[in-house]
């Protein structure tokens, strides 16, 4: 299990697990879960398309991430962020299914884009990963009391000058450099899942905000690690151990909110609200 | 006419088929997706099209019929979503992230099980991207009555899920019980969706649920105008990106046609890009504000 060929797939495994941790806590403080799930799965079909050119699969999926940040950023100017996140992920995907349906023999290539292939990491692939996370994490702890400031309070946030819109646009960068790199390693479907579960369960365990992040990076690294070494055992895919694991996270965060809030009535002490 | 319908567009079989077939499904979405757009919930309408592809293939794995597997997995999940989704909607989009990224999970354990067994990576691609001509005529009876179902139910709670889309407050003042209602739509939003994401695929599922409803809502006044409106736009995106996938035959680069989904997507996308920038009409209320008390997420 920790064999040569299996320390690239742990040391990529753990950067794209503390990078899902902090983008994912951000993505859930802010709401931003459609365009967390929109941008990494629309960016495959970049992949398509650099494939059908001949350039490197990167360069396609940082092209059309960054386009669709744009897009979705753009778009809620105007619009519910909602339906401009549907419609901008819906054309993106559209595209793709144009380029899928030019190029022959992609269907392969396609499900690793989507389900990733954690096994077999190669060299190669690991410096850009690494450099691109730290280049993103660097990104956001140097805007990180506004970004915070903006997540939490928008309307305190924009008294003070910090307009919504450019946060949103920066934040939705940063999501698709993280994303560009993060994708041909672990696939579209597991980076959603990873940034999402142990976030939202960080959040229910506590209140600070940056022990929640704390902990959000945290059970996303448990989740990546447990999640490696039971699919090195069983030879199932690692996103089903991760969708998994990030949904668990989740229903105990809740259970443990449920717990407190009950204990904290029995006590006699003051209950927060009626629910 | 012989420049925009390529010769034998109307005596195939299969077109019939997707023209009727595509015309009941984009009737329902758009006027599903009214409410979905006014409600704010197009997150899940997408995410209930995804899981319920993860049904589709979980029932291709036990041999179970897809139909009910795409059912069975929309229902479950707009239950599931209900249930731990608190009322905010940065709280439901939450509970709705979550509960995609674990079937996401599933689907691929689903698919990669189904590998196993049988050479199927094709089919991740007719899930997610599907196709309008490889329509089998023997499920389209029970689509048909499975989507009327759909359009009826939120027809005739049309009035009390404007009210309570609109405001929670009144809504509950007059005896309305918003929590049912609202789950009896995401139950209706998953019929609907999983009925179009088995047809033609999670994709254009969203494409015809969002799409037209959103520039309905931008261009038409009133409720009822919306739904006209978007019903229209709907069947007129999906007719003319069903013929012009069919002239596309000959296109190049591969010289076997356009797939269909990209069209409906391109037409309906850019019909709400022209509207986009018309100023006069407000953005509606926001649905299901803050004050609904609720567990903190």
């Amino acid at each position: 299990m920790f064999s040569s060929f299996m320390m690239n797939t742990w040391i990529a495994g753990t950067a794209v697990a503390v990078i899902a941790g902090v983008m994912g806590f951000f993505a859930v403080l802010r709401g931003s879960t459609f365009a967390a799930h929109a941008i990494p799965n629309g960016a495959f079909a970049g992949a398509a398309g650099a494939g059908l050119l001949g350039l490197n699969a990167l360069v396609g999926l940082a092209v059309f991430s960054i386009a669709g940040a744009l897009g979705i950023a753009g778009l809620s100017r105007r619009s519910r962020p909602d339906v401009a996140t549907a419609l901008t992920f819906v054309l993106m995907l559209g595209v793709g299914a144009l380029f899928v349906s030019w190029s022959t023999g992609y269907a392969q290539e396609a499900y690793k884009l989507l389900f990733g292939e954690t096994y077999g990491v190669s060299a190669d692939e690991v410096t850009p990963l690494l450099v691109l996370g730290a280049v993103s994490i660097a990104a956001i702890l140097v805007m990180f009391r506004p970004l915070m400031l903006s997540s939490a309070l928008p309307e305190v946030a924009a008294a003070r000058g910090v307009s919504p819109q450019r946060m949103e646009l920066a934040f939705l960068l940063i999501m698709a450099l993280a994303t560009s790199m993060t994708v041909p390693v672990v696939g579209a479907l597991l980076m959603f899942s990873l940034m999402i579960g142990p976030a939202a369960a960080a959040r229910s365990f506590t209140a600070s905000p940056v022990v929640a992040l704390a902990l959000s990076v945290g059970l996303a690294l448990v989740t990546v690690w447990i999640g490696l070494a039971l699919a090195y055992e069983t030879n199932w895919p690692l996103g089903f151990f991760v969708g998994i694991m990030g949904a668990g996270f989740f229903l105990m965060g809740q259970a443990w909110t449920a717990l407190r809030t009950r204990s904290l009535i029995t006590d006699g002490g003051a209950s927060p609200t009626p629910a | 006419m012989r420049y925009i319908f390529e010769p034998g567009f109307f005596a195939s079989g299969q077109v019939h088929t997707a023209l009727l077939v595509g015309a009941v499904i984009a009737i329902t979405s758009a006027v599903v997706g009214v409410f979905t757009v006014t409600r704010g919930q197009s997150f899940a309408g997408h995410s209930l099209a995804d899981i319920s592809v993860t049904g589709g293939s979980g029932a291709f794995f036990i041999g179970v019929s897809q139909f009910w597997g795409y059912l069975a997995f929309g229902a479950g999940a707009a239950a599931f979503i209900e249930m731990i989704g608190v009322q905010r909607r940065r709280g439901r989009d939450v509970a709705t992230g979550v509960v995609l990224g674990g079937a996401l999970g599933l689907a691929a354990l689903f698919l990669y099980l189904g590998t196993q067994t049988s050479s199927t990576t094709g089919a991740t691609f007719t899930i997610l991207f599907g196709s309008l001509f490889v329509l089998t005529s023997s499920t389209v009876p029970a689509l048909i009555v499975s989507a009327l179902i759909a359009l009826v139910t939120v027809i005739v709670l049309a009035r009390v899920l404007l009210l309570s889309s609109l405001s929670p407050d009144i809504a509950a003042a007059r005896g309305v019980n918003v929590r049912l209602a609202g789950a009896v739509f995401l139950m209706a939003l998953a019929i609907s969706v999983a009925l179009s994401a088995m047809v033609i695929g999670a994709l254009l599922s969203t494409a015809l649920l969002i799409g037209p409803a959103a520039t309905a809502l931008k261009v038409a006044r009133g409720p009822v105008r919306a739904m006209v409106t978007a019903a229209a736009i709907g069947v007129l995106a999906t007719w003319l990106g069903i013929v012009l996938s069919y002239d596309s035959f000959y296109w190049r680069p591969a010289g076997k046609g356009w797939p269909v989904s990209f069209f409906i997507v391109v037409l309906v996308a850019g019909a709400y890009l022209v509207t986009y920038f018309k100023p006069s009409r407000p953005i509606p209320p926001q649905p299901a504000q803050e004050h609904t008390c609720s567990p903190a997420l």
